[in-house]
């Protein structure tokens, strides 16, 4: 523990810079909450670290998602040591070894430590003060953790630690554990950068934000993946959100005839005004997404999220297009969508790209509105999904026009901020003088939206 | 004040057959120590609600319960006066004045107390458990305001009643809606999601006290790798520890392909789950 060091700095500063680093990532976090967190601390000592950590995850945080982004940042401002670990240097080979014997072991707290050496030993370049620094990624390009795979599966079944039916679990397991001491590189890394430069700039800078403001279009593989985890419980918020505008929108309308009716036993006097009901039509949906490369993590996204909503609507049909346009909704159906593959398999099993593989607007948009302008009728709302990126090919603004005078409504979602639409090739404001467009640019965003948007 | 460490948190919950982790220890910590209500949230079946029952058990605590649900309000939450017996309170003084019955049939003896202001009072200590907060509507969480920041509330015909004794307050969510920013801030929130390995192999053992140690730990294994997977619905500690007595009763020894292909209905609640989780785990051969 850092006793000496969080003292010699002042445990109160350091916690409003915490605090000050958390709401740099949106996090709504007020004085109270502060003066709670410092009650917490005054409370469980300063003498174990972890003990520590929950205590202000439990007066800072207000919510499951902020957690992934509060446990780096508490590890810059209460670092687990200062400077190098107090070991020698480290052999390579030698720190393998320990390493294969730790991750058999599954010791996350000796994983620990040795994440530290070798950051201390592998991880560091550069020589002049200003130009240097700790590399996490240069530590396990040297170490190499993937490589003890093999060994210490072998060594786990020599051992006899695993058999008959779990065995079949070791493989994944080990993998899991391999993961957790890369992140473990990861974390080390950052702190010893933390010692040098300033803590509260890399606090901002370097820690990922939660994955419901993350940006669509800059989204990695790894962080798409966490979005779709989002889906299901987003989906589930959003059908309570619905339901709950629809009873609403059923209460408050006045049935005149049948008030008068009533009225009719008390004299005339209408005592008990009858509320109009409300027939309860569920309206349909048809999505058109543009699934080509720059924006194809926001359709996948929002495919998914509008196939788990499915049950709130009579019909929900999907539309997929680079340049030319194939339905895909069989490929969504429940239980069949295997959410990490979809986007493989739209491309492979829909007619998307015609003579070239890049998007064109005009070209798909007409093509739906004289292929499937069926699909489309005055129950119905239409989504556009794209950045509305023509490569200068004809928007066919007569298309839109035609969809949007057919269906009830349409609305386009840009997965770009608002200040690049209509810079380059976007048609952006062509569009947006056509049917309301808006910018939709995280999951945070997306959820808002639609909300406010779909019809009940 | 309920404990005096955190350790003590553990140690006192162990003892009634709660495990608690370590983050769930420091919150109840804290939570004792500020005063403050705790919201928890996490999956269902991890024990939110145990949680609560636990700590009551430990602090020999009355546990007072409000069961939210759509439409719960006031007069559920809480308190009503009694009609029927101010009617019969009114036809049975016929010869009183007007003033005398009123301030007779608007005493404590006419109100129905509901869970919230049974909660407070009273000078006994209790733990006042809000279950499932999320399913209740928003005006409800108004009313939790003024009863959780001040522990105080107010009939108008009684005048403002205080808590002299302050319970111990667990409010549980499971995230369906999101609960507002007010009632958030009121609150130390905790997290409790999936325990470790080795904390849920104790769980599993302290519940199934029949279960061989070595399958107990299989049991565990297999469960973590299911929630690795992308299912719908993962197993949470509930089902660990019905897999396990089911094990028990089918009186397995080991975990083989067959015993896990048949009884992989008691952890997942979805066929397209179970078909997923069987081609994962090499279980088609079956």
């Amino acid at each position: 523990m850092t006793a000496p060091e969080v003292t010699a700095l002042g445990v109160a500063e350091r916690l409003t810079s915490l605090v000050g680093a958390l709401r740099a990532h949106g996090m709504r976090i007020g004085t109270g909450e502060t003066v709670d967190a410092a009650q917490a601390v005054a409370a469980l000592g300063l003498a174990d670290r972890e003990t520590l950590r929950e205590g202000l995850a439990a007066t800072l945080l207000h919510g499951t998602v902020q957690r992934q982004v509060f446990d780096p940042v508490f590890d810059l401002y209460f670092p687990s040591g200062i400077g190098a670990p107090d070991s020698g240097p480290a052999d390579r080979e030698e720190l393998r070894e320990r390493l294969a014997e730790a991750l058999a072991a599954g010791d996350e707290a000796l994983m620990a430590r040795l994440a530290a050496e070798a950051v201390d030993g592998f991880g560091g370049y550069g020589s002049s003060p200003g130009s240097d620094g700790w590399s996490s990624q240069q530590t396990l390009d040297r170490l190499r953790p993937q490589t003890l795979f093999a060994r210490v599966r072998d060594n786990l079944r020599a051992q006899g630690g695993t058999s008959g039916f779990t065995d079949r679990l070791l493989e994944d397991e080990i993998r899991r554990r391999i993961e957790t001491f890369r992140r473990q590189v990861a974390t080390e890394a950052r702190r010893r950068v933390a010692e040098r430069r300033d803590r509260d700039q890399l606090a901002r800078r370097a820690v990922a934000t939660t994955p419901d403001r993350l940006d669509f279009l800059y989204a990695g593989k790894l962080q798409l993946a966490e979005l779709r985890r989002m889906v299901q419980p987003l989906a589930r918020k959003l059908a309570t959100r619905l339901a709950a505008r629809r009873r609403r929108a059923a209460r408050g309308s006045i049935d005149l005839r049948r008030t008068l009716r009533g009225s009719l036993s008390t004299g005339g006097v209408p005592v008990k005004p009858v509320l109009r009901r409300r027939r309860p039509v569920r309206p349909e949906l048809v999505l058109l997404c543009d699934v080509s490369g720059s924006v194809s993590g926001f359709s996948d996204f929002t495919m998914l999220l509008v196939q788990a909503l499915h049950d709130q609507f009579s019909k929900v049909r999907v539309f997929a297009f680079v340049n030319r346009l194939d339905e895909v909704t069989p490929l969504l159906e429940h239980g069949a969508a295997d959410p990490q593959g979809l986007g493989a398999r739209i491309q492979a099993e829909a007619t998307l790209t015609g003579w070239h593989g890049s998007s064109d607007y005009g070209v798909a948009l007409g093509e739906f509105a004289e292929r499937y302008g069926a699909a489309v009728g005055p129950r119905t709302t239409v989504f556009v999904l794209g950045d509305a990126r023509t490569n200068m090919s004809d928007p066919n603004l007569a298309a839109v026009r035609q969809i949007a005078e057919r269906s009830r409504r349409v609305y386009w979602l840009n997965p770009e901020p608002r200040a690049q639409w209509g810079t380059g090739d976007s048609a952006a404001p062509e569009y947006a003088e056509l049917v309301e467009m808006h910018e939709c640019r995280n999951a945070r965003q997306l959820g808002a939206l639609i909300t406010r948007l779909l019809p009940v | 004040m309920l404990f005096t460490s955190v350790d003590d948190v553990s140690e006192r919950l162990a003892a009634t057959g709660y495990l608690a982790s370590p983050a769930v220890a420091t919150t109840v910590f804290l939570a004792d120590r500020l005063g403050k209500p705790l919201l928890v949230e996490g999956p269902a079946g991890v024990g939110k609600t145990e949680l609560a029952k636990a700590v009551a058990e430990v602090a020999g605590a009355r546990l007072v319960r409000l069961q939210c649900y759509e439409g719960v309000d006031e007069s559920r939450a809480l308190y009503e006066w009694n009609h029927a017996k101010q009617l019969l309170r009114i036809s049975a003084g016929r010869d009183e004045s007007w003033d005398e019955t009123r301030t007779d049939i608007f005493s404590e003896e006419f109100l129905l107390t509901r869970p919230l202001l049974t909660a407070i009072r009273g000078d006994d200590p209790k733990v006042l458990l809000i279950d499932e907060t999320d399913k209740a509507d928003v005006e409800v969480e108004g009313l939790l305001l003024e009863v959780l920041s001040d522990f105080q509330v107010t009939v108008p015909e009684l005048g403002t009643i205080t808590a002299t004794r302050r319970p111990f307050v667990v409010l549980t969510s499971n995230a369906s809606r999101e609960l507002s920013e007010a009632l958030r801030r009121r609150c130390l929130f905790l997290h409790i999601g999936f325990p470790d390995e080795e904390l849920e192999q104790r769980i599993v053992r302290l519940k199934v006290p029949g279960l061989d140690e070595a399958l107990a730990s299989s049991v565990v294994r297999v469960v973590g790798a299911l929630r690795a997977m992308d299912l719908r619905k993962v197993p949470s500690v509930a089902e660990t520890i019905d897999w396990a007595r089911t094990l028990l009763a089918l009186g397995a020894d080991t975990l083989d392909e067959t015993v896990v292909h048949d009884s992989l209905g008691v952890l997942l609640k979805h066929q397209d789950d179970v078909l997923k989780a069987a081609a994962k785990l090499d279980l088609d051969a079956v």
